[in-house]
């Protein structure tokens, strides 16, 4: 008798307990899938309008597939047809903007890669003397370094910019880079960290063998630096990409302009105040193409730079 | 540069020659590596630094000479003027001196006082910045770690990270778009959702009371999945067995997070507060493509302010510095106060390491 009932207790807490874990299962599977789509929902629905056939955009606002799916938004936004035989089909809001999207994609290449190296350059270099050298005024130099990291952007945007000004840079390439190329106080911060982790073992070693001591910061300490430094030039990289306010100042002409500025630009182009929705979406999934291939090649890269940046 | 003699030097045997002796002197070559940064630095960092104050003591349009005015910028932003009302129905402009614009009213029964100052937009874009970082940071901050402990926990899946940076990733003007779009009061998606469902339309960016938080809304969006990572490495650190200690002392869920994740957490989270706040206090690129500012100024931040000071208005280069040059003042006491106030349970961190 009290075999059995024991036997019965078990049976429902072991029910109860696989319901729990169901239960719990269910809950934590569906918020990862509420987080999953309201992620990626956005980027969809972005395509989707990118998709759509212009003249249908108010009848068809609401579909969840694009509805008579065209690339003409993509082709017009690139300058392959011509908007006005789009307005003439009976589209609204058509934008006469084009977006010349691989002087724009160039642009944007060369301002964050020009950036990133020179900065990952410049600033590991500094690093290493601040690191490994004995020179006079090492440590105040370093400090007031450190100091400049709070200074916030603006308060050195106004005077960058009237410095830019009078050199005569505004419109030119040298002036959007000036201001980012030689360093950061973040970057200098950061490889110092780890030139000071490293062990001296190997520099020395190759001082002995004959080694001059740049020498030995090129071919011994920086290559083994290959970690850290991937992961300041990704995050550089990002960031130059994704800088607007001062591309959008300095370099707003059309030989000059990145894809973040192009964007807003061809975003103010439109007609009567409402945007040209399907060509303006058409244009954002154009730009995010790039950055869509560098995560796919470096998306595990930059989550482990950022895991990695908290705890420089 | 000499950088490359005296690499190319180092390809043959030593020899005691000039760039030998130099390239193995220590003042030297200190001088040399840090040369670029130094210059940098001082170009770009220091002098514009202290230009920025020297800027904000003049009167200057960028066009014509600059001219010293002292206080004057500072005073056009900061100063105050109040004023005791005789009755409710006296108008404000007749008792605020001439300069002065309304910035506050408040009426007590038949009285009241009015609080002038020159500029009141400064005050109010103080005032919309603060409200925004309020906005912004509390459920940014608390959706990361939700999120933090769920990959943890449940769905420790690298794909699952990747997925949820992908936002950060992505410029804020891009981020604008996409949500112009989707918050597009005819046409958006989520619009016409709500319609479906009886909430009705909501104007977000178009409307004066949901601007800011529609842009504090996307911001959470495109920063969450990126604090949830830096969190998640915080969680990594914290020893396995404190948990399986803590369980065998009869330790629930709940006391576990308090007493042993959120303080071992506390590294992180200074990290992440600190830096998060600093952002957000100068936000400016989902502002100048979503709302420029507006509608009727509720989305006017301390920088999209100085930038109207610069770009849109008449070119007020003194007051933009001002204004930049008490943001500063603002930011720095906001970080003391945050890294005093964490460093204040720092005895909490003492009894596990």
């Amino acid at each position: 008798m009290t075999a059995i009932s024991q036997t019965k207790v078990q049976q429902r807490e072991a029910a109860a307990a696989a319901r729990r874990i169901n239960v719990g299962k269910i809950v934590v599977w569906f918020f990862i899938s509420l987080l999953i789509f309201v992620t990626i929902f956005p980027f969809y629905w972005v395509i989707r309008t990118a998709l759509n056939d212009p003249t249908a955009l108010f009848t068809h606002a609401s579909d969840l597939l694009p509805y008579n799916s065209t690339t003409i938004n993509f082709e017009r936004v690139l300058g392959m047809v011509d908007p006005a035989s789009l307005i003439a089909a009976g589209a609204t809001n058509i934008s006469p903007g084009t977006i010349n999207f691989w002087v724009y994609l160039r642009n944007s290449f060369l301002f964050a890669g020009v950036v990133t190296l020179g900065q990952t350059l410049f600033s590991s270099m500094a690093a290493y003397a601040f690191a490994r050298f004995k020179f006079p005024f090492r440590d105040q130099i370093f400090f007031i370094y450190l100091s400049g990291l709070m200074i916030p952007g603006i308060v050195l945007f106004i005077p960058n910019y009237v410095l830019i000004r009078q050199l005569g840079w505004i419109g030119t390439f040298q002036g959007m880079v000036a201001p980012f190329l030689l360093m950061t106080p973040f970057a200098v911060f950061f490889m110092r960290q780890f030139f000071l982790s490293l062990n001296k073992d190997l520099e020395e070693a190759a001082l002995l063998d004959g080694s001059t001591y740049f020498g030995v910061f090129w071919r011994v300490s920086l290559p083994l630096m290959r970690g850290p430094l991937m992961t300041l030039a990704l995050l550089t990289f990002i960031g130059s990409w994704n800088e607007y306010l001062w591309p959008f100042l300095v370099g707003r002409d059309e030989e000059l302009r990145v894809l973040t500025v192009a964007l807003n630009i061809f975003k103010s182009q439109t007609p009567q105040g409402m945007p040209d929705w399907t060509g303006l979406m058409a244009g954002t999934v154009i730009s995010i193409v790039p950055t869509i291939i560098l995560f796919i090649f470096f998306g595990r890269r930059v989550v482990d730079s950022i895991q990695f940046s908290g705890f420089k | 540069m000499t950088a490359t003699s005296l690499s190319s030097r180092s390809e043959s045997p030593p020899s005691p020659g000039f760039f030998s002796r130099l390239g193995n002197n220590q003042a030297v070559l200190g001088i040399l590596f840090i040369l670029p940064s130094l210059i940098g630095f001082i170009l770009f960092f220091g002098v514009p630094a202290i230009r920025s104050v020297f800027i904000s003591f003049q009167d200057w349009n960028l066009l014509t000479d600059a001219e010293y005015v002292g206080l004057a910028n500072y005073q056009n932003i900061l100063e105050l003027s109040f004023n005791p009302l005789a009755s409710a129905e006296q108008n404000s402009n007749d008792v605020l001196p001439d300069d002065f614009d309304e910035l506050l009213r408040v009426q007590i029964g038949d009285g009241g006082f009015v609080i002038g100052a020159r500029d009141p937009r400064f005050y109010r874009a103080l005032g919309t910045t603060v409200s925004y970082v309020l906005l912004n940071i509390p459920l940014q901050t608390l959706l990361a770690l939700g999120i933090a402990i769920l990959m943890e926990k449940a769905a420790n899946s690298p794909l699952l990270r990747g997925v949820m940076i992908l936002p950060w990733l992505m410029p804020n003007v891009i981020v604008a778009m996409l949500f112009i779009w989707l918050l597009d009061p005819t046409l958006g998606v989520i619009n016409i959702f709500l319609q479906q469902i009886g909430i009705g339309q909501q104007g977000f960016f178009g409307s004066p009371d949901q601007a800011l938080a529609s842009i504090a809304g996307v911001n959470i969006w495109r920063h969450m999945g990126y604090t949830a990572i830096l969190i998640f490495a915080g969680l990594k650190t914290i020893p396995k067995s404190l948990y399986e200690a803590s369980r065998v002392d009869g330790a629930n869920g709940l006391v576990q997070f308090l007493r042993i994740t959120l303080p071992l957490l506390r590294p992180v989270l200074v990290f992440v507060f600190v830096t998060s706040i600093i952002g957000s206090f100068q936000i400016f690129d989902t502002v100048a493509v979503a709302t420029e500012g507006g509608p009727a100024g509720s989305t006017r931040t301390i920088i999209y302010y100085i930038y109207e000071q610069v770009f849109e208005r008449r070119i007020n280069m003194g007051v933009a510095t001002a204004a930049s040059v008490v943001l500063f003042l603002i930011l720095v006491t906001v970080t003391l106060i945050q890294i005093r106030t964490f460093q204040g349970n720092q005895s909490d961190l003492a009894e596990y390491s």
